[in-house]
């Protein structure tokens, strides 16, 4: 009975705390770099698309709301033809930023993205698309990959020897 | 009085107990998120205020289902009876010295015998659901309100033993000198709880235990009908801390600086706010700790208090 007593005292005491809501349109919320909102594919250095359509993000997504189709350029570099998250099925979960080899898909600290109709929430590669590194500044794929895609020569890359003279190593 | 100013009483109480009923919405929200660090509604109008209007405007629009399986005129009537019971038993209080519908002289009687049909309201409401979850919530309910009507009649006698009046003017006229609470304190305390339990309201909202019992007696109500049962819920708060006010607190009596009728005001408010911070921190105990608590504490404690009340009222007649 006393400690019910003191439980009314203490919550009633609450009322001279300060709030904590926060007032939302007027005063926005401090986001961390790291939070998990809307989805963005982000582009290297040099302005190219950091997507390899390597399906990694949608084969990782475990409500299934990412769709690709991979394709390639003259010079044999990889891009996603079309590119497409389905918002309204997305939880945000993260695990496309986790699964992506290129750093190309990023969850960046937005979540305002509220739409009427529910239509509005699949958006497509020109939506996605962001000019920008995101989070990982200079960084390029292409740079060291050990393929040429018309980025670098071959044994051009960084951390890359130059290709050996496999006749030169003969006895 | 002359009979059109019965009719001015009557409609003046009524206009006042329903816009306090739809107020506490507002209060209720708004005290409810100031004890819990939150700023709670405050976007509709002044401090949120038409939150209150939103909210009826929601509950009118609402699709207003009455489910087939449904006994259908007894399900429409369930939530009236409470709102009505309760609305009724308002008859009684004396806000302020002239401002009483009917000073009855069986008061008391006609309150307890008015919240006590406001049981039927919920076991009709749960029974003509025809849902085993409301019935279950409807039982709950009902024996909860049977049990703390028990000795919150009993709480009261010691009251009407030291006023000898069930007229409740003549129970604030008593507190003169010195209220109630001060004479009566276990009585006060009984009967506070006894109220909470029979207004159901948190901590003792058993009958609608939304974890076990999706939301009890109400489960199958919706729009307006469910409305209902939250107006009667907050007339009942009303009731019971004017019923706190005129039995233990003085009623309207208070220093002359402020009309009557505003200290009333005052002292029911003080209640109403009460039963709102029991909200924000009590736990609900568990069905069994609930009758339990009432059967075996409650019940002999208020016993206790009538035989010493009356014991030192004899004791005092006769020296």
């Amino acid at each position: 009975m006393i400690s019910h007593v003191r439980t009314i005292w203490l919550t009633f005491l609450h009322i001279f705390k300060k709030k904590a809501t926060i007032e939302y349109p007027e005063k926005k919320v401090e986001l961390h770099p790291r939070w998990r909102g809307r989805i963005v594919l982000t582009k290297d250095p040099d302005g190219g698309e950091r997507c390899v359509g390597c399906y990694l993000c949608a084969a990782a997504c475990p409500v299934d709301c990412i769709a690709l189709q991979a394709t390639e350029d003259e010079n044999g570099r990889r891009y996603p033809e079309f590119f497409r998250i389905n918002f309204s099925r997305c939880i945000f979960c993260g695990y496309c930023e986790e699964a992506c080899p290129t750093y190309a898909i990023q969850l960046i600290p937005d979540f305002e993205m509220a739409e009427y109709k529910r239509q509005n929430l699949v958006f497509e590669k020109e939506d996605l698309l962001i000019n920008s590194e995101g989070k990982y500044p200079g960084y390029n794929f292409y740079r060291v990959a050990g393929m040429e895609a018309g980025v670098k020569a071959k044994g051009q890359g960084e951390q890359e020897e130059t290709p050996v003279d496999t006749h030169s190593l003969l006895p | 009085m002359t009979t059109m100013q019965h009719v001015w009483i009557v409609l003046g109480v009524l206009f006042v107990l329903l816009n306090i009923a739809a107020g506490l919405i507002w209060v209720e929200r708004r005290m409810l998120a100031l004890w819990q660090e939150r700023l709670g509604p405050n976007r509709a109008g002044p401090f949120g205020i038409l939150i209150v209007l939103a909210d009826t405007l929601k509950l009118f629009f609402k699709e207003d289902w009455i489910p087939p399986f449904a006994d259908k005129w007894v399900f429409i009537t369930a939530p009236a009876i409470v709102v009505a019971s309760v609305l009724m038993s308002f008859v009684i209080i004396p806000f302020a010295p002239n401002i009483v519908v009917a000073d009855l002289n069986i008061g008391i009687l006609f309150f307890l015998a008015m919240s006590s049909l406001g049981v039927f309201s919920i076991i009709l409401g749960g029974w003509a659901s025809n849902n085993k979850y409301s019935l279950l919530g409807a039982l709950r309910g009902a024996s909860q309100m049977i049990a703390y009507e028990v000795f919150m009649g009993l709480s009261l006698m010691g009251v009407v033993m030291l006023t000898g009046s069930f007229k409740l003017s003549d129970i604030v006229a008593a507190q003169q000198d010195m209220w109630f609470i001060v004479k009566q304190p276990v009585a006060a305390v009984i009967f506070l709880i006894a109220g909470i339990a029979e207004t159901h309201r948190l901590p003792f909202d058993i009958p609608e235990a939304e974890s076990e019992l999706i939301a009890g007696y109400h489960a199958e109500y919706s729009g307006m009908k469910f409305g209902m049962f939250f107006i009667g819920e907050y007339l009942g708060i009303t009731l019971i801390s004017a019923m706190m006010t005129t039995l233990f607190f003085g009623g309207w009596l208070g220093p002359a600086f402020l009309p009557p009728w505003v200290w009333f005001f005052l002292k029911t408010f003080a209640f109403i706010l009460f039963f709102i911070l029991l909200r924000a921190s009590l736990p609900r105990p568990r069905y069994d700790q609930l009758m339990e608590y009432g059967w075996k504490v409650l019940l002999p404690l208020v016993l206790l208090n009538l035989l010493v009340t009356g014991g030192i009222a004899l004791w005092l007649r006769d020296h």
